[in-house]
């Protein structure tokens, strides 16, 4: 069981969250895609072996849904890449 | 008769007698025995027989590591395969050997002695093939499976969990452990230190050892003083550290806590720090018949000579490849025990090492090459190492010492790598993977003064180091001994389950030959124990065999628990309701003390089914039920319905992004029906928004499906709108519902008494309004789920069930009753009312459904638009929604699926639901049928293995299909 | 069929040492000595017709069938760790073919087949134990969704019957729990006479003997660090820590890791890495003879023959590289499990581990040549074990032929280019 950071509660057990799936990219205007970049962008989630930014549910805590980068291998919790900048 | 109890010392009360029994004979032993101690103390030798070819066992062990006796207890007390050396005697206690029959003495099973030869690893891989396994099946596993299963849960007491959080978890209260949490302890850190001993010192409970000048105990008594008065402190005694998971989350099993009512504690702990001080496990020397009775590992007769005052023989041959096994001679000594050799297979024992034996014959470079005798040792045959021939010398106990094994179980549970140490021939931890440091003879430090050091500095974690108390101990060395190569006779890996060099062997000769392919293939190391004594000599056997290095070899994978845990302390008091809680509505109280049948409907709901009259039979209820509606009245309890408040300048466009119409210019008043899509077009939810003001609305969404609906648009509103002025709030337990429905729920309304006009045209269908209904606050809502003229009155949760009485009250002039979810169903099949449950199939979208009207148009995206149109532009024949008529009548199982012309051919659709129709008399059904709304008219056939039954194809809508009444 | 078709079969049943009582019996006279290598360990060729990534089970099936049912045996399967080493080792061997779509049964009731089959085929017992499964239903729902399989199913030849509750105690004498009054009180089972049990080992080490008498090379430690592609897109090979292996065609068959290895020819899936975990009790006497499936409580076991609890609950959220236990998620299990069992309060936990699978958009497997001519995937198996046979023989259908087999024709990669989910599971909320 994790303990994942919550940005309101602080360090909560993985209990009380909802796993909300890795984070996709910008959702594209549906009627300025292809058909086949629409199929991409919904069933094509990021998978990679090793960090992963993904979305968590505070649901039995104050409902935030947050963000973390998560490392698929070892479960850490880890710095993104984004936040260097 | 305690025919081997030394006249002194131990750590046991000997004013306390205790009777116990063991295979149904009588025997005593001492307050402070461990079973084991207790049965050798009694001259009880022969404890057992193994696995597999049935040969006579004795004790081997004296902790967790027992790899031989295992032992059945019955009684108050029925467990099974519990190591001998992890049962503490009590008063009455009565055990059994596992595996034998009718008794180790008088095994039957021996026969299989005899068959050995043609039982190789893996056998039966090769044979048991004709006719087939299944034949052979019940008698292997009559033979396999160790003790009996419990038949009953404890009689008395219960299991628990507990959380706890600290700064420092420390896995064990030996030398190093002690003195860590000292440090720490000292320090201000919420240290948790937890052993599974009986008593805290670990390996100086059983070795004579001084510390500062003292016997060790009296520094274990001082320092374990020390901590109990630390606040910051929590020491558990007979508590294992099992499991080590991610994010430093530890498992803690607490056995007997609190006595009787606390059988088991497991705790979740959340370490910032774990210290591994679980000490090391000795291993076996592997030789000719190395199982036999008397054969007992030198830490073991150790701990039977200091800590339970037992001498396990009387005449000792000591067999070791390295030093240790000098001070236990010693000890044996002390205690009377005749040293009639030390075998030791190094050529030139360090001089240290014989100091501390004087007068005692050391036959150094040579080995045991096998045991004699039958249900127990009475000599073994000794040679020189290098080959030669071999003497014999009587004894009737064999001590054995191949060295020493960090307990690193732990540590690799945490993912922390392992390197092999040359030095110490073996592996110790060496990356951490975790929050995590090991220290003590868990680090490799296999000597008292190290051992106190390394404890020291985990505990100061970089802090100022107090003073290392001085202590004595014989230095360690050791040359490795995997086999011993002239071995005659099977010499065991693995005593558990009975796994031979000669096993390994083979598998490697097979190709088997990955040391997880030779435990596979054996079942080395697979017991109970798992290969706690025996996997390391398994490695250096595969090791010696393929001519490579220990660390290429490699170790199998250690993994959760430690040592086993029962179910019962992991799930702990969490049962029935407490795991799954209820949810009630206020008129749930009433429901039972009605005699409603009630069930489980979907998101921990119990929900009434029906309501049975005496005489009645399951239809003729429904029946019932379904004609009040129809031609009456009748009233349920709509509270489960998922129900949310949005309020926000945003919400109207928010709901149009969610649903496939347009909510955004409903009127304030008004009620709209809505479906849910998920992005890629599936079916996720229908319900209804109701608009209160301009930016306050309220919308339904279906019993199963609020806490994903609630989940969804908070993921939306949250990461793709964040701007957007929207808050959402359940109030699924906020707004309680009585739905009124039937031709007469309007004079119902009207007896009730209402302020609120509720004419046809001030409240039409998909209108609501607020006042009061027998003068109790309420909000109105002329929503339909029967196809009835209905009242959905919303009230709060305290006035529900006045109201629900009042209405039962007022109602039955006009024959009123309330309706179960059976009829409900019946009542929304006639109509041809969406149930999610039933007709959303796999990608069945809004146009299969006949609800294409509600998809909307107009608005350029919202969610599943895009998807269900890519979907439908690459998919044909989709089942689409339809009525069945059965013909002839009769009823149609939920699920039939229809195939073409009713023959074993693929299907064409199913049956959705199958309902007798009150008003027609008759049973009606809906369906997915390809193609379907092209087919009405046509007949159908639902193909069940017992006949095939022919359908008529209709529109979806059985009753009603202008929506009058509904609208009256 | 031509001589050269006509060899790898001939060596085959030359080659292959028979295993039998008969000579188990001869071997035992001289102390096991001379018993053969189950498979060898030949050179690493340069280049094969076709290469297969992963000695799991589908891997090595695919091999087999290869070998046997194509007479393609210049293959190599090559495993980065030891030979049935993955989830193959990882799972809780159930074999069933309860299913619900026209697209799945048929395939299940063949692979059921095939397994029931194969001691016998490769001359190894695989333990095959047709035990019977019963589900115990708590819940009306599930007894619907279960009766519509019933008759569905039945269309395939797969059978699944409805008992009452008093049967389902009878035949399960544990089952003590989910009385009347209880909070999910037992209303019922269903059975399915098909479903049974075997030994994963033997699985793997049958498949990998039969290989190499056929022809075929395993290669253990040989691990794929990326894909190679030709100047025209197509497969050429793959790069191993042990260097370039050419190939005509490459099959991947790696559970968890198939998108960590497409990625590296450019290539992505529709495919989420997820983490499963189970669970053996300590070893005890027979106490139950069936598979006992209980989807409400959400927990299912076997009693292994060695007498352990061989036990498998829901897999835990997030995607995982990692084998690991959720605290959580097990003691769910757990406590479901003592719900109907109390008795096994005093059973004892004895190992646990867990294991990956690859969850495709819809829940359903995949099986295809992919964008990149020349390469195939097998992959998105949720309880890929019972899957094994047919998953092997079909892959080598569509490896050899370039044509999917009539069996998993439903399963392709294109089907999610119009989003046509097969969804087994049902609906949106089960996915």
């Amino acid at each position: 069981m994790m303990n994942i950071p919550c940005p309101f509660c602080g360090p909560r057990n993985e209990a009380e969250f909802a796993f909300g799936g890795p984070v996709k990219p910008r959702r594209p205007d549906p009627n300025a895609t292809s058909d086949d970049e629409w199929a991409d962008y919904l069933t094509q989630v990021p998978n990679p072996l090793g960090p992963v930014e993904e979305r968590w549910w505070h649901v039995k805590g104050c409902g935030t849904w947050l963000s973390i980068w998560r490392d698929t291998r070892t479960h850490d919790i880890v710095e993104g890449p984004g936040n260097a900048d | 008769m305690q025919t081997d109890r030394l006249d002194n010392g131990g750590r046991i009360d000997r004013t306390k007698t205790l009777n116990f029994t063991f295979n149904g004979r009588p025997y005593q032993g001492f307050e402070g025995d461990t079973l084991a101690s207790a049965l050798l103390a009694n001259g009880v030798r022969l404890t057992a027989r193994s696995f597999k070819y049935h040969r006579p066992r004795g004790i081997v062990g004296s902790g967790v590591e027992e790899p031989s006796t295992l032992v059945e207890l019955l009684g108050d007390d029925a467990s099974g395969n519990r190591p001998v050396t992890t049962v503490a005697l009590r008063e009455g206690l009565a055990a059994k050997s596992v595996n034998c029959w009718p008794s180790p003495e008088l095994d039957v099973g021996a026969i299989n002695q005899m068959f050995a030869r043609f039982l190789p690893a893996g056998f039966y891989y090769k044979t048991f093939k004709w006719p087939n396994w299944h034949l052979y099946e019940p008698f292997i596993r009559k033979a396999a499976g160790l003790a009996a299963a419990p038949a009953e849960p404890p009689k008395e007491g219960h299991f628990e969990n507990r959380y706890a959080h600290c700064d420092l978890l420390i896995a064990g209260a030996g030398p190093a452990g002690l003195m860590a949490a000292l440090v720490a302890g000292r320090a201000g850190q919420r240290v948790m230190l937890v052993d599974e001993g009986s008593e805290p010192g670990g390996s100086l409970l059983s070795r004579n050892l001084m510390i500062d000048g003292k016997p060790a105990m009296e520094w274990v008594r001082s320092v374990s003083a020390e901590l109990a008065g630390l606040s910051n402190v929590r020491h558990l005694q007979n508590a294992t550290v099992w499991g080590y998971r991610e994010h430093n989350f530890v498992m803690v099993n607490e056995r007997e806590p609190e006595q009787p009512s606390i059988l088991e504690r497991n705790w979740r702990v959340r370490a910032g720090q774990v210290l591994c001080a679980t000490g090391a496990i000795e291993r076996t020397l592997v030789f000719g018949n190395n199982d036999r009775p008397g054969v007992m590992l030198a830490s073991a007769v150790q701990t039977y000579v200091n800590r339970y005052a037992v001498r396990p023989g009387k005449r000792a041959v000591i067999f070791t490849n390295n030093n240790s096994a000098y001070a236990v001679a010693a000890d044996m000594q002390a205690s009377g025990i005749e040293i009639a050799a030390i075998v030791d297979s190094r050529e030139n024992p360090p001089e240290v090492a014989r100091a501390s034996v004087p007068g005692v014959e050391v036959l150094s470079g040579q080995v045991i090459t096998t045991t004699h005798g039958r249900r127990r040792v009475r000599a073994v045959t000794v040679a020189p190492a290098k080959g030669g021939t071999g003497r014999k010398i009587t004894c009737d106990l064999v001590t054995v010492s191949g060295g020493w094994n960090p307990a690193v179980h732990l540590w690799s549970q945490s993912r922390g790598t392992l390197a092999y140490d040359q030095a110490l021939s073996t592996f110790r931890p060496d990356k951490a993977a975790q929050s995590a440091a090991s220290a003590g003879a868990a680090d490799g430090h296999l000597v008292l003064a190290e051992a106190l050091r390394s404890g020291a500095e985990a505990g100061a974690n970089g802090g100022a180091l107090p003073d290392i108390p001085a202590s004595d101990d014989l230095d360690y060395a050791v040359d490795p001994l995997w086999q011993v190569e002239q071995a005659s006779g099977k010499a065991f890996l693995d005593m558990q389950n009975d796994v031979s060099v000669d096993d390994v062997h083979l598998a490697l000769r097979e190709g088997y030959d990955n040391v997880e392919h030779v435990k596979r293939y054996t079942t080395g190391g697979m017991g109970i124990d798992q290969g706690k004594v025996g996997n390391i000599n398994i490695i250096g056997t595969v090791a010696m065999q393929k001519g490579l290095p220990l660390d290429e070899v490699g170790t199998t994978t250690f993994r959760a628990p430690y040592t086993p845990v029962s179910f019962g302390a992991i799930g702990g008091i969490r049962e029935g309701s407490v795991a799954l809680p209820y949810r009630h509505t206020p008129v749930t109280a009433w429901n039972l003390a009605n005699g409603a049948f009630m069930y489980e409907s979907g998101a921990r709901w119990r929900r009434p089914g029906y309501f049975p009259r005496a005489g009645e039979a399951f239809q003729d209820t429904v029946n019932r039920e379904c004609r009040t509606v129809r031609n009456d009245v009748g009233v349920y309890d709509g509270s489960p319905l998922g129900t949310f408040e949005l309020k926000g300048r945003d919400v109207g466009r928010f709901l149009d992004h969610l649903y496939t119409n347009v909510m955004s210019n409903l009127k304030v008043g008004r009620a709209r029906y809505g479906l849910m899509l998920s992005d890629d077009g599936l079916v996720m939810d229908d319900g209804v928004a109701l608009r209160l003001s301009q930016d306050r609305w309220i919308i339904s969404t279906s019993t199963g499906h609020a806490d994903a609906i609630n989940g969804h648009m908070e993921e939306i509103l949250q990461t793709e709108f964040p701007d957007w002025n929207v808050f959402i709030t359940t109030v699924t337990s906020q707004w309680n519902n009585a739905t009124i429905c039937g031709p007469k729920a309007r004079e119902v309304m009207q007896a009730l008494g209402t302020d609120i006009d509720i004419s046809t045209e001030a409240l039409p269908f998909m209108a609501f309004a607020e006042g009061h209904v027998a003068d109790i606050p309420a909000r109105v809502v002329r929503v339909s789920f029967t196809g009835e003229l209905s009242f959905e009155v919303n009230v709060a949760p305290r006035d529900l069930l006045r109201l629900w009485q009042r209405i039962l009250e007022v109602g039955v002039p006009f024959g009123i009753a309330p309706i179960g979810s059976e009829a409900n169903h019946v009542l929304r099949v006639e109509k041809g009312f969406l149930s999610l449950g039933h007709e959303v199939d796999g990608p069945i979208d809004p146009f299969d459904l006949g609800l294409g009207w509600a998809m909307s148009k107009k608005k350029a995206d919202y969610l599943g638009k895009r998807s269900v149109a890519l979907r439908r532009a690459g998919t044909s024949n989709r089942r689409e929604l339809v009525g069945v008529i059965p013909e002839p009548d009769r009823m149609i199982p939920e699920g039939g699926p229809l195939t073409p012309g009713g023959e074993k051919k693929p299907t064409e659709g199913f049956v959705t639901a199958c309902v007798y129709s009150t008003v027609h008399d008759r049973w009606v059904g809906l369906a997915l049928l390809e193609n379907g709304h092209s087919r009405h008219g046509e007949t159908v056939h639902v193909r069940l293995n017992d006949g095939v039954i022919p359908a008529r194809v209709t529109p979806p809508i059985h009753y009603d299909a202008g929506g009058e009444r509904l609208r009256s | 069929m031509p001589l050269d078709e006509c060899l790898p079969i001939v060596n085959y049943v030359l080659m292959m040492q028979k295993y039998s009582i008969a000579s188990l019996l001869r071997h035992g006279i001289n102390n096991h000595t001379s018993w053969p290598k189950a498979w060898r360990s030949p050179p690493l060729k340069e280049s094969y017709d076709v290469v297969i990534i992963g000695a799991g089970g589908h891997g090595l099936a695919t091999a087999y069938y290869l070998a046997k049912e194509h007479g393609v045996t210049n293959i190599a399967v090559v495993e980065r760790g030891w030979l049935g080493g993955g989830n193959i080792a990882r799972n809780t061997i159930t074999i069933r073919s309860n299913y619900m779509r026209d697209q799945s049964i048929p395939f299940y009731v063949k692979s059921v087949a095939l397994y029931e089959e194969m001691t016998k085929e490769l001359n190894f017992n695989m333990m095959h134990s047709k035990r019977t499964m019963i589900d115990v239903i708590q819940n009306y729902p599930m007894m619907r969704d279960r009766r519509r399989r019933q008759h569905i199913m039945d269309i395939y030849g797969s059978t699944y019957k409805r008992i009452s509750e008093a049967e389902v105690r009878k035949r399960i004498p544990a089952l003590t729990g989910g009385g009347p009054g209880s909070r999910l009180p037992v209303i019922g089972g269903m059975v399915h006479t098909d479903a049974g049990v075997n030994r994963h080992d033997a699985v793997a080490w049958g498949y990998a003997r039969a290989i190499d008498a056929l022809g075929g090379e395993i290669h253990q430690q040989t691990a794929v660090e990326s894909l190679v592609r030709g100047a025209d897109g197509a497969i050429e090979g793959l790069q191993t820590n042990r260097g370039l292996i050419r190939a005509k065609k490459v099959a991947v068959a790696v559970s968890g890791h198939t998108t960590t290895l497409t990625e590296t020819a450019g290539l992505k899936l529709p495919l989420r890495t997820m983490n499963l975990t189970a669970f053996v009790s300590e070893p005890v006497k027979p106490l139950v003879d069936v598979i006992v499936n209980c989807p409400d409580a959400g927990f299912y076991f076997s009693q292994s023959d060695k007498g352990e609890m061989v036990i498998g609950g829901a897999p835990d959220m997030g995607q995982s590289f990692r084998r690991d236990i959720k605290q959580h998620v097990f003691e769910d299990t757990v406590s479901a499990m003592l719900s109907l069992f109390p008795s096994f309060k005093k059973l004892k936990l004895m190992r646990q581990w867990g294991g990956h699978l690859d969850i495709a958009q819809d829940a359903s497997p995949i099986m295809d040549e992919t964008d990149v001519p020349g390469l195939f995937v097998t992959a998105g198996w949720w309880g890929g074990y019972k899957a094994i046979p047919a998953g092997g023989l079909t892959l080598a259908h569509l490896v050899a032929t370039g044509r999917p087999h009539e069996l998993m024709k439903d399963f392709t990669l294109k089907r999610f280019r119009h989003l046509d989910y097969v969804m087994e599971t049902g609906t949106t909320t089960a996915r």
